[in-house]
């Protein structure tokens, strides 16, 4: 089907370097031109992905992004500059890229990928590349693409350290390689993934990461080469080490195991127990707490995030880290109002739930939407991090 | 002694070394030994049964375990076991709004 891809004379010119390759030719250049890959996420990683697919003549480009491009993103998100702040990613991106590109046909999700619609649109395209940032999307990819028969090139970045595969890779002898399931069958508890005063990426390595993904989608679609199949690769910038693990298909894999037990989509949120119920805690918005400052009525302000927050930027109330409410609960008042904060919400709520479960507080109440909805909404002279 | 290499999330456990000479000559032993001289790394290996858990990949050379004999796998003097736990990106999760722990089931 291929041998019917034929290009322009701009065309040629563009992608002469690839062509004048002697393994790769115009053969894969072609099969270039007639691939439609998925990218789903176009921050850290679906920069890069994006920028090399289309630079390489991917012909068709599927992007899903439900966000907006946020100052914060700049670090690392090479698709956009200052001007796309605030514009939805999957417009920004393609504005950025059909410039880069203009021979290639682009189609825009700007939604977040659901159990609800993540198999229509993953089936009309012949590889997906996973950049997505959290862990019920990557299930959720993994999923459907093993639902689907796609190969999914997956890459995954945490502060220092970065993974890629090729997952659900059927090979010319029809064997199929191991899919993400294989190598984690189940995700961390929530408990166990670090919150927003640990997470974080170094700018770069997603650059670095997304590169080898972008190399690994064009090794699928074109098949030169030997694509990451049964392997696993991880990289760590701090000690610029790599290792590649072997990896295998699991006969207990809920997916493709010898009893499968997923045979749709299920809810990834519940799976990965970020939706779990908890006790709900008081709460007061910024405008309220404002309100209070203004007519200087008695209450206690906490700030449980870590001193280096504190130093970014504070609203003057009394620090004490996560980690050591429950040692200076005696500090804390029982007969006034007392108003919890942190950067966002989470983290002050993990802290009054443990001081009613330990030490019997009623007069506690949450900052809805933390130290930022403050400055949002009441100071915006102060600075966001 | 065999190595063992901490991934860079873990080694805030391990006051903050990336490799650990360790006297052992099984992963369990191995396992037992990190969490002996790091507590804090217990939770983060071992589920409350005392397995390790299945978002955290041990590598020997360059095998997993669970193609070899699990826990019970021989480790070489000379053997360079690798800790790969899952990640899933930059993502701010909000672990206390929305979180509570999974029942964590190696199977």
């Amino acid at each position: 089907m291929s041998n019917q891809i034929t290009f322009s004379k701009e065309e040629l010119a563009r992608y002469n370097r690839h062509i004048i390759i002697p393994e790769f030719g115009l053969a894969a250049q072609q099969k270039l031109k007639a691939a439609k890959v998925l990218v789903v996420g176009s921050g850290g990683l679906g920069s890069p992905v994006l920028l090399y697919l289309a630079a390489a003549g991917i012909g068709t480009i599927g992007i899903v992004d439900f966000d907006v491009v946020d100052d914060s993103n700049l670090q690392r998100q090479v698709l956009f500059g200052v001007n796309e702040i605030g514009k939805p990613k999957v417009e920004a991106a393609k504005q950025r890229l059909q410039v880069l590109n203009p021979h290639i046909e682009f189609v825009l999700y700007n939604t977040q990928l659901t159990s609800q619609n993540a198999l229509d649109i993953i089936k009309d395209y012949d590889v997906v590349a996973d950049g997505t940032d959290n862990f019920p999307t990557r299930y959720l990819v993994n999923d459907a693409c093993v639902l689907l028969g796609k190969p999914n090139v997956y890459a995954s970045i945490f502060q220092f350290e970065g993974q890629v595969s090729v997952f659900n890779y059927r090979h010319a002898n029809g064997e199929l390689g191991p899919n993400y399931r294989d190598l984690y069958p189940t995700p961390p508890p929530p408990g166990l993934v670090p919150s927003c005063a640990e997470g974080g990426v170094l700018g770069v390595l997603p650059g670095i990461i997304g590169s080898l993904q972008a190399l690994e989608v064009i090794k699928v679609v074109t098949g030169v080469g030997e694509p990451l199949v049964g392997r696993f690769y991880i990289f760590d910038a701090l000690s610029f080490e790599s290792r590649t693990f072997n990896i295998s298909r699991r006969d207990d894999n809920p997916l493709n195991g010898k009893n499968p037990t997923i045979t749709t989509l299920i809810d990834y949120e519940q799976f990965c127990g970020v939706k779990a119920v908890e006790t709900p805690v008081k709460e007061i918005t910024v405008k309220e707490l404002y309100e209070l400052q203004v007519k200087g009525e008695p209450f206690q302000l906490i700030d449980v995030r870590e001193p280096y927050e504190y130093e970014i930027v504070n609203i003057g109330a009394e620090l004490i880290p996560l980690a050591a409410v429950a040692e200076h609960a005696g500090d804390i008042s029982k007969d006034k109002p007392v108003i919890v904060h942190c950067k966002m919400g989470g983290r002050s709520a993990k802290a009054i739930r443990e001081l009613e479960e330990k030490f019997g507080f009623t007069n506690l109440y949450n900052l809805k939407g933390g130290i930022l909805a403050y400055i949002d909404e009441v100071k915006p002279e102060l600075t966001k991090y | 002694m065999a190595t063992v290499i901490i991934p860079t999330p873990l080694r805030k456990f391990t006051n903050n070394t990336a490799r650990l000479e360790i006297e052992a000559d099984t992963i369990a032993k191995t396992v037992s030994a990190l969490t002996v001289n790091f507590p804090d790394l217990k939770k983060h290996l071992l589920d409350d049964r005392g397995q390790i858990r299945s978002f955290v990949n041990i590598f020997v050379g360059n095998d997993d375990i669970r193609n070899l004999e699990q826990e019970d796998t021989f480790v070489a003097p000379d053997a360079i076991i690798s800790i790969v736990p899952a990640i899933a990106g930059g993502a701010i999760v909000n672990v206390a709004v929305t979180g509570c722990l999974l029942p964590v089931t190696r199977t």
